[in-house]
């Protein structure tokens, strides 16, 4: 047990050295930022997939008043910083559009089939589920793709980038906000079955936890946390690496993105994220006495439908700007009016999901004497 | 056919393996990130504008 533990922590301490030593401060604190958070999320079992199946199919909404408390903690704080701090920290702001609204829907019908959204699928592949690692290949894959045609999506019709703030003025966008939050909450709270509405303290601690490592993130990173941009760029170095020429398309041609193509990755703020928290995920697995049981084994033709879910999981979150964190999570704490609408469209997209999943995860025949 | 059930531990380490691929194949592209134009460690305070790219990039 010892040598597992020390390899755990050697493993921790390599990360965050390595991050420190290649790239500087900033990516030592942000490889320690998303070990936290892959720690809190698989150590305190605080995720998002999940909790919107359970409040459809179990009308359990302890999970998803969570994720609303989290999002209003990070709310409370982000907005006055981002108002007394424009010109060194950025909210996550994106256009309302067709091709965001659909690009969410089918996030939410994808995540239900994968079982994971974008940081879901991190943290199952680094707590070694084998449905996780290959929707996450997929993810890497959908999403460099999906940027290869984000102009086509953006341009079917789009609406300006609209801001709470920008409508509110920032203490209007955040009452504004923390009311919208509040008023899902109460939704929620009555939706939800007798026993099954008061979060437990793991969920409370789950939630401060999160909320304070997405506002460290803010704060170090000049920007909200996010997952969908680094696995992009991850597929996109991979594509060039295989001879693509990346570069000629549009949105790697963008300055912006241009600068990070040509990049270390270890320069990237959503890569190192990543990064910590697949380590951390794999930390927390690894830590434990009982790693827990393999996950089911499913049928060829099941894990194919994964691995296209994945692909259609990232292609779609690089339609609707960003998925669970980059536009749910971080787009509503800082005032985008996409979050909110990336939210309506995935719900629906997800209980579509939830009808699907049993003709998509279909368990491999057990061998005659095998252990059920 | 299926595919036998894989430890957790082992598809955690494959994953690990995967991050280390990509990590290798970036740093044979992209050569090692030069130290002396690392930004502050803190964004907040640093009088930089914000150069990282998010999910929301166009």
């Amino acid at each position: 047990m010892l040598s597992r533990r020390a390899f755990v922590t050697f493993l921790i301490l390599s990360a965050l050295v390595f991050a420190l030593a290649m790239a500087g401060p900033r990516a030592g604190l942000l490889m320690a930022i998303g070990i936290g958070f892959g720690l809190v999320l698989e150590g305190l079992r605080f995720g998002f997939a999940g909790p919107w199946r359970l409040i459809v199919v179990e009308r359990d909404g302890r999970g998803l008043l969570a994720q609303l408390l989290a999002i209003g903690l990070v709310a409370s704080i982000a907005f006055p910083l981002l108002a007394a701090n424009g010109g060194e920290l950025s909210p996550a702001h994106a256009p309302v559009g067709l091709g965001m609204i659909l690009g969410a829907f089918v996030f939410g019908a994808a995540m239900q089939l994968v079982m994971g959204c974008g940081s879901g699928t991190l943290v199952n592949a680094g707590s070694g589920n084998l449905v996780g690692l290959i929707a996450l290949a997929g993810f890497i894959g959908g999403s460099f793709l999906g940027s290869l045609h984000l102009g086509w999506w953006t341009g079917l019709a789009s609406l300006p980038v609209l801001s709470l703030q920008g409508l509110f003025g920032a203490n209007g966008g955040l009452i504004v906000t923390l009311a919208g939050l509040a008023a899902l909450a109460a939704l929620v709270i009555w939706r939800a079955s007798p026993g099954k509405r008061l979060p437990p303290a793991r969920l409370w601690w789950a939630a401060a936890l999160i909320a304070a490592l997405a506002l460290a993130n803010l704060v170090v990173a000049g920007q909200p946390w996010g997952i969908v941009y680094g696995l992009g760029l991850w597929g996109a170095k991979l594509a060039q690496a295989g001879g693509v020429d990346v570069a000629a398309s549009a949105f790697w041609a963008n300055p912006g993105n241009a600068e990070r193509l040509g990049a270390s990755i270890l320069t990237d703020v959503t890569s190192l994220t990543n990064i910590g928290l697949l380590i951390g995920a794999f930390a927390v697995m690894r830590w434990r006495a009982d790693p827990g049981a393999p996950a089911t084994p499913l049928t060829a033709r099941s894990y194919a439908l994964v691995l296209l879910a994945g692909l259609v999981l990232g292609y779609s979150a690089r339609m609707a700007f960003g998925c669970n964190v980059g536009a749910f999570f971080s787009g509503i704490s800082t005032g985008s009016l996409h979050g909110w609408v990336w939210l309506a469209a995935a719900f629906a997209g997800s209980t579509l999901g939830l009808k699907l999943r049993p003709h998509v995860l279909r368990a491999a025949p057990q061998p005659k004497g095998a252990f059920a | 056919m299926t595919l036998p059930a894989l430890p957790r531990p082992v598809v955690g380490l494959l994953a690990l393996a995967a991050l280390g691929l990509i990590l290798a194949v970036d740093l044979a592209q992209s050569g090692a990130p030069d130290l002396f134009t690392a930004p502050p460690a803190l964004a907040l305070g640093s009088g930089q504008a914000p150069s990282g790219a998010h999910c929301t990039a166009q």
